[in-house]
């Protein structure tokens, strides 16, 4: 039963990259700033890839943005993903515009499943996966995980983690809730979206980066898919994080307890 | 001219940086310290294509552009010296064959390079031969349609785990470099003795062995050449193989200069980061313009390979600058660590351990001087 | 206007879960600052004892009732509380960010075609001009974020709001909660995380350890058991797999502000004090006396773990 995947390849700032706030408090310092596909959506690419080589089918990736984004369309491609669609954007934009996109866009590939990152480790909202799957009305499966560790054999052999049942017409997701982890069943088509330890997505090896090359990236517009991206939330300020002010050193134990208990009353 | 990179050089540093950072690095102190080889690690590597570079599209491999390989080298090299000598030994093993094979002989010894996990070694120095390569005592005398290899060679990258061999030997050692050939070794012909690994100061995770030949038997369909064409092959090899070396200098210079950057900001010293104090400014700006001065070196001399242009004079330059440079930012980034930096708690002892062989392996920095002094004074 | 609804929810055992009531603080902020009144809905298999237990807190409660709400499936929540919004008109629509509250407002939002802030920190200004603070980068910024449109949606950072008081001027209402959506999830099985300690998020006291562990926990296990604490790392420490991820406490793993947070060889990146610098009292004990953590530790003791933990260990097993 062959699988058309939609994954999303959100262009952010590596995580490795320090990110400051400027001095009018109206965006980050852009100098000096790396840029790279969001994690969670890399595990996305990696999980739709490994569906598809169980089960055949073909996985196609899309990002919102600038042109910049075919660093990330061709990073998934090197990967592995047999497509891209680009939707071209300058200009702000909201969780709203992009899901609406996305959303189009699904309308248009009929996929039979989106898997999305959890949340973009930039504006850290986890939103559009939950937007998508309502607007397009189908089953929703967060913060997709799996009970085997990323030592496991499972892991190894790169076997999904979201498991197609023989019919074709459903997934068995692990989620990752708070105590624990929950299973689902889903109706396909679903919208599901990754957590950290849903695998680890693999590494763009220098062939498949050359074979990227040649791979197509269709492009789209908002306007031309009939979405409005007027952003409905606005940044209004943006400050770092409060300091907190330095406390004492203490010489020994006996110290810090007699601090802990008398002044913090702590213990 | 231009000296930007272009979207796939970008995106190859990007995935050779991932590895680099992600695999190679947080192994790197452990098989340092233990001197042992990371197998895995080096497959996942050639699994990637980090390795084997330079076979052509012809034969199923990348064809990659020296400067793009150049690339790769500095970023594999950055994660691990050793890790990415063992690497590259692949590409430098291989180049004999691209170089000198006929084709037949290219589709056997290659492909299966391209099509799973194969390591190969090459075999040049002796423990007699270091850099004067034409001094070499091993011997290989044609008895019909083989020859019989006798002798030993040193400092052999990966020989413990190799899969093949390329081979300098000499059919007349009084011929001196006219007398040297090239021969491929498949496998582990009898007569074939891989020495125990070497207990070295520095790039401990590759493997370093001796091989000794006594009588074994190469087919003559291996030879990659004709007898008397080793010479010229080894050199050509070295040739191509320069700028990836000089590549591991400046992988190890800029993970030294990073270390100390970090180091010198948080590390107070009279109430400040040492970052503030000129002493500390100075090692650092060194080694920021010494390390992009050989990056650019190296990128020409690797730009001349890919522009079909001879490159021998700008590649020793390269490898002489670079592995001097190396070793200087090394010496430096310990210095800023000051005791730390002498304490294996902290990267950088491994790192200009690891750079010291870089003045020393591929021709040592002295003998690129000779190089280059011959060919500036060729004409004369 | 300015009607609230705040998302309830249960432990396993069926009892009030406490971010809950953060969530209902920061919807009281909210309904003062826009002129409203805070409700809730309640969803479970029988949500009466759930919704009397948050009527104490001076909230109306909407108690939504039926087998389809066990398990939190979201085709079945969101459409309900969708609904129990339109039904009181409301402005705003939030609740904890939690696994459920992260899952399932977004939904709400988009189904009320509503913009949404998420974990966020403070609410700002009043009428019109009410903002949101929220972290963006992993918490290296500090936004403030402004929603537009009749109705907004968000989630709750519960670490950042005080529970709310017991004022017991409240009521439950039975809501009546219309069909759910047509692609359904079903609940196949829960399996619970289990942990002798208690759990990362709730612990009042937590003792983490980080690479200067060099992968040996028992010291930093020792200690929180004499205090009763949960057990916390650092993300050197996970990724080197010497703990499980859960464990892990920063930006990418749990957020927690415990009464006491003790952080034993734990360096101080950024990452990691982005996850428990809410904490009320900060014990930093480190080798290194200049390991950044010594900035925001409110006691620091340089010393070598090894040693130092034990020795607090004994000290207040003897005081005990």
């Amino acid at each position: 039963m062959p699988l058309k995947i939609l994954v999303t390849a959100k262009r952010v700032e590596d995580s490795e990259s320090k990110i400051k706030v400027n001095p009018a408090g109206t965006g980050i310092v852009g100098e000096g700033l790396k840029y790279k596909i969001n994690p969670f959506d890399e595990i996305g690419v990696e999980e739709a890839l490994r569906l598809t080589a169980k089960h055949g089918g073909e996985v196609v990736v899309v990002s919102v943005g600038t042109k910049d984004v075919h660093e990330q369309l061709r990073h998934a491609l090197a990967m592995g993903a047999t497509k891209a669609i680009w939707v071209n954007h300058t200009g702000p934009l909201d969780q709203l515009g992009v899901a609406a996109c996305l959303q189009k866009v699904a309308e248009k590939e009929k996929p039979d499943l989106c898997i999305l990152g959890k949340q973009a480790i930039d504006d850290d909202q986890n939103q559009v996966g939950q937007y998508l799957a309502e607007w397009l009305g189908w089953s929703q499966a967060t913060f997709a995980s799996k009970e085997e560790s990323l030592e496991s054999d499972a892991e190894k052999t790169k076997t999904p983690a979201i498991k197609l049942s023989a019919d074709g017409k459903r997934v068995t997701v692990v989620r990752e809730v708070d105590g624990g982890l929950q299973t689902i069943d889903s109706p396909l088509p679903c919208v599901a979206t990754t957590e950290l330890r849903l695998n680890q997505p693999r590494y763009a090896s220098l062939p498949g980066i050359m074979k990227a090359k040649s791979k197509p990236i269709e492009e789209l517009t908002p306007a031309g898919l009939g979405v409005d991206v007027t952003p409905k939330l606005t940044v209004t300020k943006m400050i770092p994080p409060p300091a907190r002010k330095a406390g004492i050193k203490v010489p020994d134990v006996a110290a810090l307890i007699e601090k802990l208990k008398n002044e913090a009353k702590a213990i | 001219m231009n000296f930007g990179l272009s979207d796939d050089e970008k995106a190859l540093q990007e995935s050779a940086r991932k590895f680099a950072r992600e695999v190679m690095r947080p192994k790197a102190a452990h098989h340092d310290e233990t001197s042992t080889f990371p197998v895995d690690i080096i497959r996942q590597g050639s699994e990637l294509g980090l390795m084997n570079m330079t076979i052509p599209a012809e034969f199923g491999g990348m064809e990659l552009p020296h400067v793009a390989q150049a690339i790769v080298a500095e970023e594999i090299s950055w994660g691990c010296a050793g890790m990415a000598t063992s690497m590259i030994a692949n590409d430098l093993a291989l180049l004999p064959i691209i170089i000198g094979a006929s084709k037949e002989q290219k589709e056997r010894l290659l492909r299966p390079f391209t099509t799973g996990f194969k390591l190969v070694s090459f075999a040049l120095t002796e423990p007699g031969a270091g850099s004067d390569v034409a001094g070499m005592r091993c011997t290989a005398r044609r008895e019909g349609d083989f020859y019989v290899v006798n002798g030993q060679k040193q400092w052999i990258t990966n020989g413990e785990y190799a899969d093949q061999f390329t081979l300098f030997c000499t059919t007349d050692p009084t011929k001196r470099h006219k007398g040297i050939m090239c021969l491929a070794v498949e496998g582990r012909p009898a007569g074939l003795t891989v020495g125990k690994h070497e207990n070295k100061m520095g790039q401990r995770a590759s493997n370093t062995v001796t091989l000794t030949f006594e009588d074994v038997k190469v087919p003559v369909a291996n030879r990659i050449g004709e007898e008397g064409e080793g010479f010229m092959i080894a050199m050509a090899t070295l040739d191509n193989s320069r700028p990836l070396t000089a590549m591991f200098a400046i992988g190890i210079a800029r993970a030294a200069m990073e270390h100390a950057i970090d180091y010198a900001k948080q590390r107070t010293q009279f109430g400040k980061p040492i970052a503030d104090f000129q002493a500390i400014q100075f090692m650092i700006a060194d080694m920021a313009a010494d390390i992009e001065a050989a990056r650019l070196l190296t990128y020409k001399s690797a730009w001349l390979l890919d522009d079909g242009q001879r490159n021998t004079l700008i590649s020793s330059y390269a490898k002489r600058f670079a592995a001097d440079m190396g070793m200087k930012a090394a010496t430096d980034a310990v210095q800023i660590f000051g005791g730390y930096g002498y304490s294996r708690e902290y990267p950088v002892e491994k790192l200009m351990r690891d750079a010291k062989l870089v003045q020393i392996y591929e021709g040592t920095s002295q003998v690129q001087r000779i190089v280059i002094a011959r060919e500036l004074l060729k004409g004369i | 206007m300015g009607n609230v609804l705040i998302v309830v929810e249960a432990n396993t055992d069926g009892s009030l879960r406490k971010a809950t009531l953060n969530a209902i603080t920061a919807g009281q902020q909210l309904a003062k600052a826009t002129g409203g009144a805070v409700h809730a809905i309640a969803l479970a298999k029988d949500a009466t004892a759930l919704a009397n237990q948050v009527k104490e807190y001076g909230v109306t409660v909407h108690a939504a009732s039926g087998a389809q709400f066990e398990h939190a499936i979201v085709e079945n929540w969101a459409p309900a509380i969708a609904a129990a919004a339109q039904a009181i008109s409301a402005e705003w629509v939030g609740g904890a960010a939690t696994a459920i509250g992260r899952d399932v407002l977004p939904r709400v939002a988009a189904k009320l075609k509503a913009v949404m802030a998420s974990e966020i920190l403070s609410v700002e200004g009043s009428g019109a001009d009410v903002s949101f603070t929220r972290p963006m980068w992993a918490g290296a910024v500090i936004a403030t974020v402004k929603l537009a449109g009749p109705v907004k949606c968000f989630t709750v950072r519960a670490t950042e709001f005080a529970a709310a008081e017991k004022s017991g001027a409240g009521e439950v209402k039975v809501f009546a909660a219309p069909a759910q959506d047509k692609q359904l999830s079903t609940f196949v099985g829960f399996k619970e995380v289990k942990s002798a300690r208690p759990a990362l998020t709730e612990a009042k006291v937590v003792v983490s350890g980080g690479r200067g562990t060099k992968g040996d926990f028992k010291p930093i296990e020792g200690l929180a058991d004499e205090l009763g604490a949960a057990v916390g790392a650092s993300r050197a420490v996970c990724d080197a797999g010497w703990q499980p991820n859960d464990l892990q406490v920063g930006q990418t793993g749990k957020v927690v502000a415990p009464a006491l947070y003790i952080a034993a060889g734990i360096s101080g990146a950024i990452q990691h004090v982005a996850g428990m610098k809410s904490s009320k009292t900060i014990v930093a004990i480190n080798k290194d006396g200049e390991a950044p953590i010594f900035q925001i530790a409110d006691y620091g003791l340089v010393a070598d773990l090894f040693k130092a933990l034990p020795e607090m260990q004994a000290a207040i097993k003897a005081a005990k």
